[in-house]
């Protein structure tokens, strides 16, 4: 944990319709021509299918420690992927170079790569009558991201440190606080007619301070981001909840071995939820390299557990108008009250386990399609997180996890956690340099309460949750 | 004055007036450092899955990145255009961080020193993409071959070549060629329908195509990713608790890494916000460790002619005999701390601001006999391979996660065991090491290190060691 990342670019945009000639005089064309001509070139050059994806973006990053602005960064990018199918192999290939001569040199890099690959007999693109984009403003992009003045941006940081440093005299020092800002826009052209374009913003505060209390210290950090600067939290509560945060970890202890409740606060337990995406992403399942591989049309977790895939919502980080093979997003019940319904896949995927791609395709520039999530989360439950804690007689209240000992294929977890300790219902003292370990699947079915504080601050999102027993390893 | 044998003088046609006229514009608003840093970097990669050769990528990326320093203040803007337009704008944002009339005089370059720690006659990147295949396809072929419980195997290829040119205001134009490339193989084991278990190895290095040929073999890395697997479905739940642990030798040295590496970057300790800030002279270990990191190791992952702001890297002490000697600096670091720096800049390419990082860390052997170490355990684990770990550099607090271990009964290494995080705290753990092997080895070269969004190739080493205390996270309760 050296550092502290925000969802930035691998965030999806809002619609906008797209310019279908695919002439391109220079680098400056828009991105849809350029992913159009690419296509366009690749098919005239002996591909049989071709996919092109253009990314574009301009990024902003002003950092302040202990007062005083620290780095300023700020500079814009373009990119261009493609990905060709001559038969049943595949080839891709990248380039900054988005000039005719640069993308002349993408294809015959496709082609030349493709010829090496074997025939896979799964390989291939969606169906033609599958593609389209969602209709409508989805709120991924605001102007205003690309309007805020510099002097406004370090201002926030400023304001966002100081409220930290103000807030308790055991704040005495500042990994610093920053403000990013990022707008951007993506298409995507194949070969199948599909040309489809959109633009995203967003913008983040985040602030970590330091806090020391005999001679021992410990950090902890606060942060908003949204789609506009409007929606973010004000940069004083950011500031004042960070110092909160790390003030809570002052005077840690390590606990005795044992076997109690965890409960997770929504940002450790959207963690969790992120390793179920990945149990029940297509890519794993058909290789058998999920835990819940043979688990479909199963009971995996109680009854008030109902777990979505929903890439329409507007304005959310997991949003886009069509997943990056051009197939639009949708809602996917995953778990429903408990019982694993459906896979979430891409068109290889679902080529693989015989089902229908759910709009889940992703990649970053290049390459053949991942799957990638939507908005990603838990249904909120109906309790306050206080009433969960309350029934707790001895307990862990866990706020942060680290090191990567997750294991999807056998589902054996086992990590680095600190927190709280809860005794009668109650926060007793802080924890840390203990462990918390079970196994994925029966930390799902021992989901014993999910509470009502779902708030999306990602394309992952969980309320509370409390699972019954987790082993804690400590002294 | 022309770049003779230089990239970028070549492809390009940049000359050294261009560079001493970009500094200058980069310095035009006052700042007393500014630098350009020059990257093309061209990668492929071939990925295998089910006997297909299902993944074929390659291609390029180029652009400069301009850094103002003024103070401690840093500016930082990139192009991916390298036309002389692109370059000066890029110039003018970086230099926004300085407000005050220009205090740097018209630089003049000379050439930096020239060494070559990965002499690679033909690079990867240079061979034909069939020969690059041929040994993903020996990988998958002999992992298949090694037990018929295995039932996936996913081999895969990655090679890149990386071009630079950095030129300093403080006068000096260092360029280098670096070259790596790394082969992995995972696998998937099952047995009569059982749940299926995982397997991992890989390797490589600032190495060419030959060196796969021999001792880093496509089917070393197969039987060793068939061998972790096949372990894997006779373990029984990891123990839970405070116990006696030893690491086996080479990639376990991830320890290292993590529970004093990150805490001795001098960025955290400029700061005083590492749990060893201001700890330089004090005991953070017992007597017998000795820590060293040396970016100038030959064909190293984590090697470097010159680190990433055109420093010469260099063996640097971090801990002798127990005692903290020394923090890893970049420039910026180095400067406001009143040192110099020690070779450790290092950025992932030229959209990034360098940063004090990591090269390649480890601890040099003892004099233990590794079997005696184990023999000496009456109750403990044994950790052979792991995945990755990581540091709240603030509290000291580490974790890394073993993937490969066994229980130690009676001196004797007994029954593999799952999966398991080990935890403890950077200035306290190595207190307890209490016996150190004359085993010294480094990792495969497979380490990639994370910090601030940013990932550089790093590796680590270390000999068979005993630690007398250390937090194991299982399932199973205390070791009895």
């Amino acid at each position: 944990m050296t550092g502290t990342e925000f969802p930035h670019r691998n965030t999806t945009g809002s619609a906008s319709p797209a310019v279908a000639e695919s002439r391109c005089p220079s680098p400056n064309c828009p991105p849809p021509d350029i992913a159009a001509r690419a296509v366009r070139l690749a098919m005239e050059r002996g591909a049989t299918d071709a996919e092109c994806t253009v990314s574009e973006g301009d990024e902003f990053t002003a950092h302040v420690r202990m007062r005083s602005l620290e780095t300023l960064k700020e500079a814009g990018s373009r990119a261009a992927g493609l990905r060709v199918l001559v038969g049943k192999r595949s080839g891709s290939s990248y380039t900054s170079d988005l000039s005719e001569e640069g993308l002349r040199n993408l294809v015959a890099s496709a082609l030349e790569i493709a010829a090496i690959s074997t025939e896979d007999p799964s390989a291939g693109m969606p169906d033609a009558a599958e593609l389209g984009a969602l209709a409508g403003d989805l709120a991924l992009y605001s102007d205003d991201v690309a309007r805020l003045e510099t002097a406004w941006k370090i201002r926030q940081a400023m304001d966002g440190e100081e409220a930290a440093l103000a807030t308790d005299a055991r704040i005495v020092n500042s990994e610093g606080a920053s403000f990013d800002s990022y707008t951007g826009s993506r298409a995507f052209a194949n070969s199948l007619g599909f040309l489809g374009a959109y633009r995203t913003s967003n913008c983040s505060l985040s602030v970590t301070p330091v806090a020391r209390e005999n001679g021992k210290q410990e950090r902890d950090n606060w942060y908003t981001v949204a789609r506009t600067p409007a929606a973010l939290e004000p940069a004083v509560e950011v500031g004042r909840r960070a110092a909160e945060r790390a003030l809570l970890r002052l005077g840690a202890r390590k606990v005795a071995t044992t076997r109690v409740p965890v409960v997770f606060d929504p940002e450790t337990a959207r963690t969790l939820l992120g390793h179920v995406f990945e149990a029940v992403s297509g890519d794993s399942v058909w290789r058998h390299a999920s835990f819940l591989a043979d688990k479909l049309g199963e009971r995996i977790a109680p009854e008030h557990v109902t777990i979505v895939d929903d890439g329409t919502i507007p304005g959310l980080f997991g949003t886009s108008p069509f997943d990056d093979e051009g197939v639009p997003s949708r809602r996917t019940v995953v778990v429903e009250r408990g019982v694993l319904k459906r896979w979430l896949l891409n068109s290889y995927a679902a080529r693989k386990l015989g089902l229908k791609t759910t709009g889940n395709a992703a990649r970053g520039l290049t390459g053949n399609a991942g799957v990638g999530r939507g908005n990603f989360f838990l249904e909120a439950g109906e309790a306050a997180p206080a009433d969960l804690l309350r029934a707790i007689r001895q307990g862990l209240y866990v706020t942060e996890l680290i090191g990567q000992g997750v294991n999807i294929v056998n589902g054996d977890y086992s990590r680095g956690a600190a927190g709280l300790w809860i005794e009668n219902g109650e926060f007793a003292y802080p924890v840390s340099e203990i462990t918390i370990a079970s196994n994925l699947a029966w930390m799902l079915s021992g989901i014993s309460a999910v509470a009502n504080d779902l708030r999306f601050r990602g394309p992952t999102a969980s309320p509370t949750l409390v699972i019954e027993e987790m082993t804690v390893s400590g002294q | 004055m022309p770049l003779p044998d230089s990239f970028f003088g070549s492809k390009f046609a940049i000359t050294t007036g261009d560079l001493e006229g970009w500094l200058a514009e980069a310095l035009a608003s006052g700042g007393d450092y500014a630098d350009l840093y020059f990257e093309y970097l061209a990668t492929s990669s071939i990925g295998m899955d089910e006997s297909i050769v299902k993944s074929a990528v390659q291609g390029v990326s180029l652009g400069v990145g301009v850094r103002v320093i003024s103070g401690e203040k840093t500016g930082y803007a990139y192009s991916d255009n390298l036309s002389p337009e692109s370059i000066r704008k890029a110039c003018r944002v970086a230099a926004m961080i300085a407000a005050s009339p220009s205090k740097v005089d018209k630089t003049s370059l000379d050439e930096g020193p020239k060494r070559n720690l990965y002499p690679v006659l033909t690079a990867p990147t240079e061979t034909s993409l069939a020969a690059r295949a041929g040994l993903v396809k020996r990988a998958d072929t002999a992992a298949r071959a090694c037990d018929p419980r295995i039932f996936q195997v996913q081999a895969s290829w990655m090679d890149s070549m990386r071009h630079v040119l950095i030129a300093t205001s403080d006068g000096s134009i260092t360029t280098d060629r670096q070259p790596m490339a790394r082969i992995n193989v995972r696998v998937l084991a099952r047995e009569n329908g059982g749940p299926p278990q995982s397997g991992f190895s890989g390797g490589g290095g600032r190495i060419g195509l030959d060196k796969f040929t021999a001792a880093k073999s496509p089917e070393a890395f197969a039987r060793e990713a068939a061998r972790q697997a096949l372990v894997q479905l006779e373990a029984v739940e990891a123990p839970a608790g405070e116990m006696t642990v030893v690491l086996g030798p080479g990639w376990p040295g991830i320890l290292l890494h993590e529970a004093v590496g990150h805490g001795l970057e001098a960025d955290f300790n400029r700061k005083g916000v590492s749990a060893f800030s201001g700890r330089v002279g004090q005991k953070v270990a017992s007597d017998l460790c000795t820590v060293m990191d040396d970016g100038a190791m030959e064909h190293r992952r984590g090697s470097l002619n010159m680190d990433d702001e055109g420093t010469p890297t260099r063996r640097n002490l971090l801990i002798e005999k127990g005692v903290l000697r020394g923090y890893l600096a970049d420039k910026l670091s180095s400067r406001l701390l009143g040192q110099a720096s020690t070779g450790n800049g290092r950025r992932e390419n030229y959209q990034n601001i360098p940063m004090p990082r990591m090269t390649n860390t480890f601890m040099l052997a003892g004099e233990s006999d590794p079997a005696d170490i184990v023999r000496s355990v009456p109750r403990g684990l044994y950790c052979a391979n792991f995945g990755g770990g990581q540091v709240d550099i603030t509290s000291g607090n580490f974790v890394f996660a073993a993937s490969e271990s066994y229980l130690i009964e009676d001196g004797r290494i007994t029954r593999p065991v799952r999966g398991a995080t080990l935890i403890g705290n950077g200035p306290e753990a190595l207190k307890y090491v209490s016996m150190v092997g004359h085993d010294l080895k480094l990792d495969e070269g497979v380490g990639t290190c994370g910090k601030e969004g940013q990932s550089v190739p790093v590796s680590v080493g270390i000999p068979t060691i005993r630690i007398d205390r250390m937090t194991v996270g299982g399932t199973a309760g205390a070791i009895r």
